[in-house]
């Protein structure tokens, strides 16, 4: 296994140059959806249910109707004349509509939709609204959910337990009966919620005339899954055109964004008009798909006395809500990585997926594996505890060694490439781990807590779509395919244009498309002109999600590149009068190989392509492009027994965290008095970029582990329906990050890239987490829950002191 | 519902617009929907993310927290107004050259945060920059290339104020 820690060989792949993105972005320019604005367009808002379960017994919108400047009053049975069920991609009749029919299952669900010529009017509107409410009693824990006669969610389900499944994967039953010790913990991992600070929102223009609908929206797999949306629309997929947006943000909240567009579309269709629904903060956190796992665990780890970790059982209640958009993709997300960057034999984790009174759970930036990494680091932490082993000392122990990749893992997925030791080294390395162990001794003397945390974790990448259907039993069916599309063209004067099928979210696909072209033609990134397309003129593209698009848009474009290269050098070849194979491209220049003077420019090149059918080849087509989709590099179908769920997660990359921090048992405040991070992603595309990447992610992580919560009351209702209760972390929250990158190049992807969107929050909250119990060591405080809020922290200390005052 | 217009004489970006705006009508949506002035971006309609933040007579507010009648009379500058010439402001030049942001909508809001910051303390301290953008809110970036941005712009801006006027 080759591991470098600096150069390729490469020009422009690796190196920090300014995003393309970003002028736009910068002065104003960049077209958000909430920018789009259409002749004739109206504006809609939304009447949410103030029960988290109630039947509705009638609806009366006749004032709302007959304000000025409303144009449409939808209420859930009236949109059932022109839009079907939201898409969701579960095997259970869990059915989700965008405005809810006859009852209501969570509080602020959707219940009438207006259409006015302001958002202001149709605001108006919607207090004009009577209701008559029929309330029912309402399930908001998920234990509670489970029990026989507790009310039912879904009617036309027996049980609130939606799935129930254990897999095992190898001689569980035997590596524990041969274990020394089994360290067990409960453990419980918050709901949290994506809250990227644009909503979510379309707007949708159908023409009556022609049965088309124009979509402007920031829903980001629209190559991918926009025809099961515009099923809900009930409309042609071939009749319906997604405009790729520049989207403010997603953290996985905006992959479909179904009922946003459902709206919008209704009402658009109802009134003949363009109508633009655009969430409002307390909307989407009140009823965006953004809500992610909230687990309790019974975890317990096998091992050894000297420490050898031999196998894990893993045991959860996962609180999905009201519906069951991804089915339990969450847990099977984790899968790939369950055993973490150790050699562990055998696995068993069991599921129970519990709806309740809430708004469904779909996936946030980690889509699960965070809380797996969690959950693993916690009971590796313990491990250490109960066998007397340092933290650092007992990981090495157990680490996948660099001459065991490509690297089977008990569930069947492969881990590509690591060198988890060299990267726990590189980690101690920059971090003076002695020293701070001193001042920790230090501080404690003076009354002062301070902790070192440690996690080392896998962050995986690049699924494949196997995840999304293996829990459901019997022989392979459904969604196989994850692709991802570029085009390139060339122009007659030469000019290289890039147009992508995934749009902005966030991230730097712009700027990937400039270096990976620039490297590949021997141009300079600032030439190349990157662009997208809608649906209409889309390839498949599966978009951004699970850390993907770095790797397969890297793919795509060196294979777009590769068609449009062949081509020119035949054009070339044909040209100088020699053999393509003999030609070399350098400094946007197609030479022969030893004779420099005997060339032509890639301008040369296409104006021939385009103007000169004469100087082409015979029977070559005019014109300069090449279009390809890069399918997943490396994946297997699952057995059908599911002892073995193939490969579907194999782009493995992998990351130390340890962060000091002080912990004020007063008030509870926790402060990090340093963070270092190194992240091993493969091939580092641009450095600069992923540095930004990882420092958001983690502070998303220490978000999660001290103060991000969505809280439901006894009665359902949102209890952090607002930025002033669901609190994100601030530029005084969230330290200086020392970010460093190791590379092990992945073996099966373009440029040996792999995927790094979400490592910085997959593995911060470990690490937090054991940073605050470190620093708590002397109360004997054990963390098995998160958010670990000033609150809590007092409330543990207190009674830690009343513990030990007792005799 | 009753109607409440008003006419009103807002300075922005250095143009004076006279409206005809209802009363009740947020600042925001005056400079977005009624200006075509986009830059300016909504995240929580409740005066807590920040994106909505403009400049009041050089005073750092937060558009959806105001209501247009309110700016009757006063200058306001927006994201568009930090340019001048086509030529981006030394805090947007040291965003980009940081990557100081990565989708890009709380953006303009933490540019006119700490434009007005430098204009107070033109040689800010890591903690002061903290301190002075802790009520913006940024989802993607971790905050570290946003406060390295506006160190780099102040240092520019600093440099630049000292250069004699050829």
């Amino acid at each position: 296994m080759t591991t470098t820690t600096s150069g390729h060989g490469h020009t422009w792949i690796g190196k920090s140059i300014r995003r393309r993105e970003d002028p736009d972005l910068l002065t104003g320019r960049a077209t958000y959806t909430n920018d789009v604005k259409l002749p004739g367009m109206l504006h809609a808002a939304v009447l949410r249910s103030p029960y988290a379960h109630a039947r509705i017994v009638s609806i009366d919108t006749s004032a709302a109707r007959a304000l000025p400047g409303v144009y449409a009053v939808l209420t859930g049975r009236e949109a059932l004349e022109v839009i079907d069920p939201v898409p969701a991609f579960c095997a259970e009749p869990v059915v989700e509509r965008a405005i809810a029919v006859e009852k209501v299952r969570y509080a602020g669900e959707a219940v009438v939709a207006v259409a006015a010529e302001s958002r202001y009017i149709a605001e108006d509107a919607l207090e004009l609204v009577q209701i008559e409410w029929e309330p029912l009693p309402p399930v908001v824990d998920a234990e509670e959910a489970m029990k026989p006669g507790a009310p039912l969610v879904h009617e036309n389900l027996s049980s609130n337990v939606v799935y129930d499944q254990t897999f095992t994967f190898g001689d569980v039953d035997g590596d524990f009966a041969r274990a020394d010790r089994i360290i067990k913990r409960r453990l419980r991992w918050p709901r949290a919620t994506a809250a990227p600070m644009e909503p979510a929102g379309a707007v949708c223009q159908y023409d009556p005339a022609s049965g088309r609908m124009e979509v402007y929206s920031n829903t980001n797999m629209l190559n991918f899954v926009a025809w099961t949306i515009a099923g809900t629309l009930r409309l042609p997929p071939h009749r319906v055109n997604f405009h790729p947006m520049y989207t403010g943000g997603s953290f996985g909240s905006k992959h479909v964004i179904g009922k946003v567009i459902a709206i919008a579309g209704a009402l658009s269709k109802v009134t003949g008009r363009p109508v633009k629904f655009m969430e409002d903060r307390i909307d989407n956190l009140a009823a965006n798909d953004s809500q992610g796992p909230d687990r309790i665990y019974d975890a317990q780890l096998a091992v050894t006395n000297d420490g050898k970790f031999l196998s894990l059982r893993l045991h959860t209640i996962d609180d999905y809500g009201a519906y069951f958009m991804f089915a339990i993709t969450g847990n099977t997300n984790m899968m790939s990585q369950i055993t973490g960057p150790y050699t562990i034999n055998s696995v068993e984790t069991g599921i129970k997926a519990v709806l309740t009174n809430k708004n469904q759970q779909t996936v946030f930036r980690g889509a699960g594996s965070d809380v797996g990494n969690w959950v693993l680091e916690r009971l590796v932490d313990e491990a250490a505890e109960e066998l007397g082993i340092d933290r650092r000392e007992i990981r090495r122990r157990n680490f996948i060694q660099p001459d065991q990749f490509p690297y089977r893992m008990p569930t069947g997925n492969h881990y590509d490439s690591g060198n988890y030791p060299a990267v726990l080294n590189m980690a101690l390395e920059k971090f003076d781990w002695d020293a701070w162990r001193e001042e920790q001794e230090r501080a404690r003397q003076q009354g002062r807590y301070i902790g070192i945390g440690l996690a080392t974790c896998q962050q995986r990448s690049t699924y494949s779509a196997t995840e999304f259907w293996f829990h459901n039993p019997g022989p392979a069916t459904g969604l196989t395919t994850s692709p991802e599309s570029v085009r390139i063209g060339i122009g007659p004067t030469g000019g290289i244009t890039v147009t992508m099928f995934s749009p902005f979210w966030g991230n730097s696909p712009e700027t990937l498309a400039a270096q990976v072209v620039a490297e590949e033609f021997g141009v300079d990134p600032t030439d190349v002109s990157v662009t997208y397309d809608s649906t209409y003129h889309g390839l498949p593209s599966a978009g951004p999600g699970g850390s993907r698009m770095t790797v397969m848009l890297s793919g795509a474009l060196r294979g777009a590149a590769a068609k449009v290269k062949e081509k020119m050098f035949k054009i070339a070849a044909h040209a100088l009068e020699a053999s393509p194979d003999d030609l070399e491209l350098s400094e946007g220049r197609v030479s022969v190989k030893g004779v420099p003077g005997k060339s032509l420019t890639i301008a040369d090149i296409g104006m021939k392509a385009y103007w000169f059918k004469f100087d082409l080849p015979k029977d070559m087509e005019s014109g300069l492009e090449g279009s390809f989709t890069y399918d997943h590099p490396f994946t297997t179908p699952p057995q059908d027994d599911r002892k073995d769920l193939g490969v579907f997660y194999p782009i493995m990359g992998h990351a130390v965290h340890i962060p000091v921090v002080e912990v004020d048992i007063k008030t509870g405040k926790v402060t990090f008095l340093k963070f270092v991070a190194v992240h091993d992603v493969g091939t580092v595309m641009n450095p600069r970029s992923l540095q930004g990447q990882i420092q958001g992610g983690i502070a998303q992580g220490i978000g999660l582990a001290l103060y991000e919560e969505v809280k439901y009351g006894p009665d359902g209702q949102n209890l952090t329906s607002t930025f002033n209760d669901y609190l994100l972390p601030t530029s005084t929250e969230v330290p200086a990050i020392e970010v460093y990158h190791h590379e092990t190049p992945s073996p099966f992807t373009a440029y040996g890239v792999k995927g790094g969107g979400e490592g910085g929050r997959m593995v911060a909250p470990a690490a937090v987490t054991s940073a605050v119990e470190d620093a708590l060591k002397p109360f004997g405080i054990k963390i098995d829950e998160m958010p670990m809020t000033p609150e809590k922290i007092v409330q543990w200390v207190a009674q830690a002191q009343t513990r030990t005052a007792q005799p | 519902m009753q109607e409440d217009f008003k006419n009103i004489s807002l300075k922005v970006n250095g143009l004076t617009h006279r409206l005809l705006v209802e009363s009740r009508r947020l600042l925001a949506d005056v400079l977005r929907d009624d200006l075509g002035l986009t830059g300016t971006n909504l995240g929580c309609e409740h005066g807590v993310c920040g994106s909505c933040t403009v400049l009041f007579d050089g005073q750092s507010v937060r558009s959806c927290l105001m209501f247009a009648v309110q700016a009757n009379g006063h200058e306001i500058t927006t994201v568009e107004g930090l340019a001048s010439s086509g030529e981006m402001h030394p805090l947007q030049k040291a965003f980009w050259e940081e990557q100081g942001l990565q989708c890009g909508f709380c953006t303009p809001g933490f540019l006119m945060t700490a434009y007005e910051l430098l204009q107070q303390n033109p040689d800010p301290s890591e903690e002061e920059i903290r301190a002075a953008l802790s009520g913006n809110i940024c989802r993607c970036t971790g905050y570290q290339h946003i406060v390295n941005a506006v160190r780099t712009a102040a240092k520019e801006m600093v440099q630049a104020a000292s250069e004699p006027v050829a």
